[in-house]
């Protein structure tokens, strides 16, 4: 039998440790969890059964319980196990690229494709394992930034990893867009030309 | 940036976000101890258990005034500002407000990078621009666990003001942002989680309910509320009761996180959940609902999103409005809302 000690370990800890336990598991056996708290039986349980465990649980004092696993056979896999991921914190998934956006086309030819195109990019931007540090958009630009834009949602998704989205100041008041901005920030040019030189890699589509 | 992204914000702190909220218990016995206040032109105080107060300027303005702040979430100092940005200027949005001028409130450690301060100032600075609202100034303490929030003003009609009851028989009940903060929270805690749910939590947790609420104020709906540390059946449940009437909610139809539930399967139960279901077992019947979803149902969200109750007929406008303003987290009808019965709120498998 092995016995696990979560006794004064706060959530999730003890769900934790159950369930290393239960992984390192080669054939038949019984652990005995030991926690502190009902909250964190209850929690135990749920992960023993998902793991497709037989439980029980005992209160053995006023702030001492033990649960009782039976597993037979090794653990089935817990349905998130094929995506966990080793590091041990949200790691910084931007690195010091800087994509410089200046036109509301990709490319040119014909505008209806550029528009396509130019979507399809942000879009693809998303994909990318490391993100872009910052997102610079300028003259045309400023017009995939605004109200009416199809890559709003795009954007907001970047953003909400942490990337930066600056649209140029001039350029919003040119087009008349300047209460329309929906996302990011409004820069000048000279933040422009920071971004620029203090960036290790530059994207233009 | 590089050195101060090693820091684990997360991990300074025993709760974190709206479950380090103090339980519903403890704030109700306290509470009843301080003097009500009188005013003819306060129009929301404290005792409908509403988010913020509101006080009535002229016949066309009230003020709004709310303040929120917690400990981290997130362990990105710009996200932690973000989250805590959103959720205090939520109060305004649940409000039916608009919100115009805001301050921080900042607790950090003397031996953390100032720059990460920096960096959680920028988050709420900017989250506050998006708003449209301006931010000036605070006030700072030192203390071993980094807090940080919002206190917010804003406007509302006074004839317009989103209250927390006055749902009807028959409204239907739609909730604009999808569950599962908590658990997500926790499974992120325990370096459990998935790349898909991990990103789509700070999506939800950073979504402003602005737009969800320039949607729902162009029709008559009956009652808002914000769902946050009490979960859905800890709010909803609320909203019933100060109507007089039942929520029926529809287990199934209720978004949530991608693998949100697993995570419950798992265990990976905030605290706040269970403290949740004990304060209303007497007043919700559960049904046989299936536990994951009871543990998602009574999931403590950070920055959750606007519950509400509208009359049928409006239903299909009111989604399709929210997809035209660019809503971008899931907006579901959760259910419904039928005459009073013996429980507040009845889960329906």
């Amino acid at each position: 039998m092995i016995t696990v000690n979560a006794m004064g370990d706060a959530c999730p800890i003890p769900v934790i440790k159950t369930k290393k336990a239960i992984q390192a598991l080669t054939g038949s056996e019984t652990i005995e969890v030991l926690v502190d708290n009902e909250i964190a039986v209850q929690n135990v349980t749920k992960m023993a059964k998902s793991s497709g465990g037989q439980v029980t649980s005992e209160k053995l004092g006023e702030k001492s319980f033990k649960v009782r696993i039976g597993m037979n056979g090794v653990a089935v896999g817990t349905k998130c196990s094929e995506e966990e991921k080793e590091e041990v914190c949200i790691p910084d998934a931007r690195g010091n690229t800087l994509v410089v956006v200046s036109s509301d086309r990709m490319g040119i030819g014909n505008d209806e494709l550029g528009k396509v195109l130019m979507k399809g990019f942000l879009f693809a931007l998303t994909q990318l394992d490391t993100l872009p540090k910052t997102i610079l958009f300028y003259n045309g630009g400023a017009k995939l930034t605004t109200e009416g834009s199809d890559s709003l949602g795009d954007l907001r998704s970047m953003e909400a990893q942490g990337v930066e989205i600056m649209t140029c100041g001039t350029c919003l008041d040119y087009y008349g867009l300047k209460d329309k901005l929906q996302i990011g920030s409004v820069t000048n040019m000279y933040n422009i030309v920071e971004a620029m030189d203090s960036a290790a890699k530059i994207i233009r589509p | 940036m590089g050195k101060e992204r090693d820091v684990r914000l997360t991990q300074m702190t025993r709760t974190a976000g709206c479950a380090a909220k103090l339980g519903p218990d403890i704030l109700s016995q306290v509470l009843g101890t301080i003097p009500k206040y009188h005013d003819d032109d306060l129009l929301v105080g404290f005792e409908t258990s509403d988010d913020a107060a509101i006080y009535k300027v002229t016949d066309e303005i009230a003020m709004i005034q709310t303040l929120d702040f917690f400990t981290p979430v997130v362990d990105d100092p710009y996200t932690f500002g973000q989250i805590a940005a959103t959720n205090a200027l939520s109060d305004i949005y649940a409000m039916g407000g608009v919100p115009k001028v805001a301050l921080n409130i900042v607790a950090f450690p003397n031996c953390l990078a100032p720059a990460i301060l920096g960096e959680i100032l920028r988050g709420g600075a900017d989250k506050v621009r998006e708003a449209g609202a301006v931010l000036v100034g605070g006030h700072s303490i030192q203390d071993e666990e980094p807090k940080y929030g919002l206190c917010v003003s804003g406007f509302v009609h006074p004839d317009r003001i989103f209250r927390n009851y006055g749902c009807k028989p028959g409204d239907v009940l739609i909730l604009t942002k999808q569950l599962g903060v908590g658990l997500v929270n926790t499974a992120v805690k325990a370096d459990m989680v998935s790349e898909r749910s991990r990103k789509e939590v700070v999506q939800v947790m950073t979504s402003l309910n602005r737009k969800a609420k320039e949607v729902i104020e162009e029709y008559p709906i009956t009652a808002c509320t914000d769902v946050t540390g009490f979960g859905l059946i800890g709010h909803g449940a609320e909203m019933a009761s100060a109507s007089n009437v039942t929520f029926e909610i529809d287990v199934k139809a209720v978004a949530c996180i991608q693998d949100a539930l697993s995570y419950a399967e798992m265990g990976l139960v905030p605290s706040g959940a269970y403290r949740n279901r004990k304060h209303t077992e007497a007043h919700v019947d559960l049904g046989n609902t299936e536990e994951r979803y009871v543990d998602l149902l009574h999931d403590p969200q950070t920055s959750g999103g606007l519950l509400f109750s509208v009359a049928p007929e409006h239903v299909d406008a009111i989604l399709q409005d929210m997809q035209k303003k660019g809503v971008d987290t899931r907006v579901s009808v959760v259910g419904r809302v039928v005459d009073r019965q013996d429980v507040w709120l009845r889960l329906k498998a």
